[in-house]
């Protein structure tokens, strides 16, 4: 049985449940609900969630497990056999599961039997024009002893699908009749239902946390994984990013210095632009602006902000560049030659820019409007005019709110990806010329693990390592940035 | 205190204005300027970005096809499916329909097969399979319509640079571009709405004019789904309880800094959470739609929750006093009472947070929903777990080809994907109209 | 009852007139919140608007320099002039009348920078200082003018939003008194103000009239009597009374000057 079919088989039970226990509980009062202790409808509830949650619980944490526990018994037989030195362990499971999910989809779809898989198996070259068949390559170093495993793998696979099954639909039989057995006039069905809503709201909150601990969790331990196979003082200190694709670890240079100065410059340059622009705007529109000028040109400024970075990075790529190149670049109307191709530091951090300045503005517009009016009347009382209101009360008194909302834009500008990959260029370099290409730990990352370079090895592993600087970079300057603008907000509660 | 009956400056006349005063008026005008400049800026970028995506991404909706009227008999069909090279034989067929159409129209043109393929491109397979499909239609006149090669529909685009073309050119020669003028004139060639451009899939890049984005538009629409069905319910459990009964201590607080700072996390981290948690650690299948959902849900959850959450804070307290009044437990109160209040605000808020997820681009690439799907999937289910790609992964994909054919679907591609979002938020809009209620 | 009034009111009637307002009507929106007002205000006199909450005191107040100009909704018509001068005239930059014509608020506002940059703000921005010397002068000047230059004199460049209440508004006082204006508009000056802190701005206020033509707003009608030497009586928009302080709060003409400061409207 698929697991959809057990979920929908899980699902009619528990409406059963639903109404079999509804029934129970109106029949033990007689027909009369007032001497019920709750509604009825509360009974059949508890019914369903005692068929349901347990039973789609144990489901959910089968399917993760069952892999990864045959997995492990599969390699564990493999190894003790058949591991010669050179063979990846991982490498070699990933061709096992492969065999076994081609050989499944070739069943499904009906390209042989279920009793032929077996034959088949036996015949290497056969198999292969087999899966291919179904869209399932296989490399050219799947041996006869993988195809063992596989078919090994298979077989578990399937005796354990078929326990799961019955271990699940058993649960939730059982968890209907107790349902069934408490089921009488006096029984607190609102009460027990609800504490198990609320169990149920509880596990949805600590979701939140179960996502960082996950996020923390892949970050450190693949990173403790590469500095394993490399040495932490290259990543932190050497000056050159050259990875290398073929060899394996050894002949790459793999420091972050490079990408991290490319980050930052990058950063710094959309920040020039999406400072200046979005403060002035949000100045004019919250200081000066009529109603009718606000009314427009705030919700079209905030358009900037609904738009994907996929579209920032084409426009950076297709338009800004050749533009920019065209003014700097070789022949360009300024005969300076100082860009070479469309990919540079200004390409990107332009366009960065203008994707940040509806979030600083927005940001400042909210920090400027919560600076109180007596404080501009004061200014104003005494003659000062109103730019002079806005420099040297409004801002100065708003500027703790303001330093936190360009941390928090250095931080979006730091971890933005899209706009990097395709506008700033692929070559890591240590330069102050902003019309030269370079890249950052965002556009590495993606390099790294979109390659076909393996996963055990330090050029992917390295992904993760770049992943963790990202991580504690942004996180600093979030923390740091919300406690800030928290403390600005609590000043003039 | 003596000074204070020192007498105040005699000051000059009101109606004159001094030149110290002068002085910071200008200033004052400045700085306001500075401010109509700095809109004017965001305001132009706006622009310029639309006008760019308007003009490289409309002619990806548009198509350069090849009109011409063929007649098969049923012996020409039985002779062509007799032979070894069936499609020659059929192209043999319609460059033998096409030439009697030049010469009524009085186009002088050689249309060797070299030539008909820098013209129209392939074409046997497509009369074979029309014609195997539908046997009634032989003896009788039928229109065929076939994409032209997508230089020369460059060409009516206006994208091709005529300049470079050389005589020794492979895929286009100067004299083949009056030849598909003069055909343009004739009414052979017309410029049609590309419809398979929106329902089509992704082809490789022997034919770039073919590709489409509808298989791709499917896999986002998939992992919408996914993420609906999971972030909506988790999301609005978590906010009701963080909102409605979280007691204050040191776990909930601990909670609320953990979903601030995760709506603020790179979205390319999560992307790597989903890479070595989904895939590595889980073994789920890469580059589906399943998996990208997951990822796009744990990333828009902490939106959802805090729109969530501020919508049920703006439910009046004098709701849950109502409700708890006449004796409805707590959990009534909420389910009963709070929720509907507070559903048009989380629906929009949720709506929000979708067209963000639908837009994200970078935790897809490391999950692998880059793959190349060249058909849709059969079943839902299939559609799930099988490999496919989504709407902006497909378009960076494209960018990452070089032919500019592939460049012009993806400002096609985007004009779609604005289109969704643009939906997406009128929706959200209009419910907020809708629903909102000041209390 | 109102014996404490320290000032006789002979000498009053001798002032020039400072101000003078003839048919002023204001307006938010469609809301009419001052109808056809006509005033004379004297030079070196204080002046006290009551009323009861919501009559347009501050409103009117507002008019005097301008401040009204700041907020979208509101139209002033009339006319108002200072020292024969129309305030609204095209010609007159409002930036150039608040110099002449300071205000101190309900609420202490200082502006969040030091004691010293408070005071130092409005000279600074008027130019009235040519060196820091100047500068300095006029800082202790003003803070000795606003009684508080004892308390601040070691702390000049702590923060002025970290002072006592009462401090606060002595400082935004002498932040007033600092741009040397000729008039000085408080609204309720002494509203978040303890006894003693009111005590103090009183004294002040009282020696600010030696320079200055001061009008003050309040809701406290024996403030209006020990500080002022005229009184004028606001009630819904129209201005009932306008007479000698002795004379208002012991022989009111109108009925409802009369109801009020016996304490039954308002
Ligand atoms: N900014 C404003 N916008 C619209 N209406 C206003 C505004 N300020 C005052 N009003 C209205 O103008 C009228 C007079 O208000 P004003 O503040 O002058 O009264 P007041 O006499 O100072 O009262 P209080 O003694 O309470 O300070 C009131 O009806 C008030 O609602
Ligand atoms: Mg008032």
């Amino acid at each position: 049985m698929s697991v959809a079919w057990l979920l929908t088989a899980l699902v009619l039970l528990s409406l059963a449940g639903f109404f079999i226990v509804k029934g129970r509980a109106l029949a033990s009062a007689d027909g009369d609900r007032r001497s019920l202790h709750s509604l009825p409808n509360y009974y059949g509830y508890n019914a369903m969630l005692l068929v349901f949650v347990p039973a789609f619980f144990v489901m959910c944490a089968w399917l993760v497990l069952q892999p990864i526990l045959i997995g492990a018994s599969v390699s564990s037989e493999f190894s003790e056999q058949n591991l010669t030195e050179d063979m990846n362990m991982s490498l070699v499971m990933s061709d096992v599961r492969r065999v076994a999910d081609g050989l499944d989809q070739a069943i499904a779809k009906g390209a042989i039997g279920e009793d032929e898989a077996e034959e088949v198996a036996a015949d290497l070259d056969g198999l292969k024009t087999l899966l291919s068949s179904v869209g399932v390559v296989l490399g050219s170093d799947v041996s006869d002893d993988i195809v063992a495993s596989a078919q090994d793998y298979r077989g578990m696979a399937g005796t354990w699908s078929v326990i799961r099954d019955v271990v699940v639909l058993i649960l939730a039989v059982a968890g209907f009749a107790y349902a069934w057995s408490r089921t009488n006039a006096s029984f607190r069905a609102r009460n027990t239902v609800e504490r198990a809503v609320l169990a149920l709201l509880i596990g949805a909150a600590f979701i939140a946390i179960l996502t960082t601990v996950g996020i923390i969790y892949s970050l450190i331990f693949n990173t403790v994984e590469f500095f394993r196979l490399y040495p932490a003082s290259e990543f932190f200190f050497l000056l050159e990013w050259a990875p290398s694709f073929s060899g394996r670890g050894g002949s790459s240079s793999l420091g972050v210095l490079p990408l991290l100065w490319g980050t930052l410059y990058i950063s710094l340059v959309a920040l020039a632009v999406a400072v200046p622009v979005g403060l002035l705007s949000a100045i004019y529109l919250s200081e000066y602006a009529s109603p009718a000028v606000r009314g427009i040109a705030k919700p079209l400024l905030e358009v900037l902000a609904g738009i994907p970075t996929i579209v920032y990075g084409l426009f950076a790529l297709l338009t800004v560049g050749p533009f920019l190149v065209s003014f700097f670049g070789d022949e360009g109307y300024l005969g300076v030659n100082w860009m070479g191709g469309g990919t540079a530091v200004m390409t990107a951090g332009l366009v960065m820019g203008i994707m940040l300045i509806p979030f600083v503005s927005s940001l400042s517009d909210d920090i400027i409007n919560a600076v109180p009016q007596a404080m501009r009347d004061g200014s104003l009382g005494i003659g000062a005019t109103q730019s002079e209101t806005i420099r040297q009360v409004v801002l100065p008194a708003a500027l703790p709110g303001i330093v936190g909302a360009i941390l928090l834009a250095a931080s979006r500008a730091i971890g933005e990806t899209m706009i990097v990959v395709l506008g700033a260029g692929a070559a890591a370099r240590l330069s102050l010329n902003p019309f030269e290409a370079m890249t950052t730990i965002t556009a590495k990352i993606v390099s790294q693990l979109t390659g076909d370079s393996d996963f055990a090895s330090p050029e992917a592993l390295v992904a993760f390592a770049l992943g963790m600087t990202l991580f504690i970079i942004t996180l600093g300057l979030n923390v740091f940035a919300l406690f800030i603008v928290r403390k600005y907000r609590e000043q003039y509660e | 205190m003596t000074d204070a009956t020192t007498p105040t400056p005699k000051r000059a006349s009101l109606l004159a204005v001094d030149e110290r005063t002068r002085k910071r008026n200008a200033a004052e005008a400045r700085f306001k300027i500075y401010g109509i400049v700095a809109i004017c800026v965001g305001v132009l970028s706006l622009v310029v970005l639309l006008a760019a995506i308007l003009s490289n991404g409309i002619p990806a909706f548009q198509r350069t096809v090849v009109q011409v009227p063929v007649t098969v008999t049923q012996e020409q069909y039985d002779a062509a499916e007799s032979t070894l090279f069936k499609t020659k034989e059929y192209e043999g067929l319609f460059v033998a329909a096409l030439s009697a159409e030049l010469t009524s129209a009085g186009i002088e043109a050689d249309i060797s097969s070299g030539a008909l393929e820098r013209l129209v491109g392939k074409v046997g397979n497509n009369l074979r399979q029309f014609y195997t499909a539908n046997e009634v239609q032989l003896g009788q006149e039928v229109l065929f319509e076939v994409p032209a090669a997508s230089r020369i529909d460059r060409y009516f685009k206006g994208t091709l640079a005529v300049e470079n073309i050389t005589a020794d050119n492979r895929f286009i020669q100067p004299q083949d571009l009056d030849v598909a003028e003069a055909m343009k004139d004739a009414g052979l060639m017309a410029t049609v709405f590309d419809w398979n451009f929106i329902t089509g899939v992704d082809t490789g890049v022997d034919n770039p004019g073919g590709a489409g984005i509808g298989a791709s538009v499917l896999g986002s629409l998939l992992m919408m789904f996914v993420v609906l069905f999971l972030a909506l319910p988790i999301g609005v459990a978590a906010s009701i309880y963080l909102e409605e009964f979280a007691p204050k201590n040191r776990l909930t607080d601990f909670i609320e800094v953990n979903i601030s700072n995760l709506a603020a996390v790179p979205s390319i981290v999560f992307g790597i959470l989903g890479l070595a948690v989904f895939i590595q650690y889980m073994h789920l299948p890469q580059s589906a739609p399943l998996v990208g959902g997951f990822v796009l849900t744990l990333m828009t959850l902490p939106t959802i929750i805090i729109s969530t959450r501020a919508s049920l804070k703006s439910v009046p307290p004098s709701i849950r006093d109502a409700a708890l009044g006449v004796g409805a437990s707590k959990m009534q109160a909420v389910f009963h009472h709070v929720l509907p209040l507070a559903a048009p605000g989380i629906l929009t808020g949720t709506i929000i947070g979708l067209a963000q997820a639908l837009g994200e681009t970078a935790p897809l690439l490391l999950i692998g929903m880059v793959g190349f799907v060249a058909r849709y999937p059969e079943t839902f289910l299939g559609g799930l777990e099988g490999p496919n790609s989504a709407l902006p992964a497909q378009i960076y994909n494209w960018v990452s080809r070089s032919d500019a054919v592939f460049t012009e679907k993806a400002w096609g591609g985007i004009i779609i994907l604005l289109i969704f979002l643009l939906t997406m938020n009128i929706i959200a809009i209009l419910l907020r109209r809708r629903f909102e209620r000041r209390w | 009852m109102y014996d404490d009034t320290r000032l006789t009111e002979g000498d009053v009637a001798s002032m020039n007139t400072k101000i003078s307002a003839k048919g002023v009507d204001v307006f938010y929106g469609d809301n009419h919140a001052i109808k056809d007002v006509n005033v004379e205000i004297k030079d070196k006199t204080v002046t006290a608007f009551i009323g009861p909450s919501g009559c347009g005191k501050s409103t009117f107040l507002r008019c005097i320099n301008r401040m009204n100009d700041t907020i979208d909704v509101c139209r002033v018509t009339g006319d108002i002039r200072l020292d024969g001068e129309d305030i609204n005239d095209k010609r007159v930059d409002p930036v150039q009348l608040r110099a002449r014509v300071g205000m101190v608020f309900q609420k202490p506002n200082p502006f969040p920078k030091s004691i010293y940059d408070n005071i130092a703000y409005g000279p600074r921005i008027h130019g009235l200082a040519r060196n820091k010397a100047e500068l300095d002068e006029i800082v202790e000047k003003s803070l000795r003018r606003g009684a508080i230059w004892d308390e601040v004199k070691d702390r000049l460049n702590a923060p002025g939003t970290g002072l006592s209440g009462g401090q606060q508004q002595r400082l935004c006082i002498a932040r007033a008194v600092a741009t040397q204006p000729e008039v000085l508009l408080m609204d309720e000056p002494c509203s978040a103000l303890d006894p003693i802190a009111t005590g103090q701005v009183e004294e002040l206020i009282d020696e600010l009239r030696q320079s200055y033509s001061v009008v003050i707003v309040t809701h406290s009608m024996q403030q209006a009597a020990r500080v002022s030497q005229k009184t004028a009586f606001f009630h819904l928009g129209n201005l009932v009374e306008y007479g000698d302080t002795g004379d208002i709060f012991t022989k009111p003409e109108d009925p409802r000057t009369e109801a009020y400061i016996t304490g039954r409207i308002g």
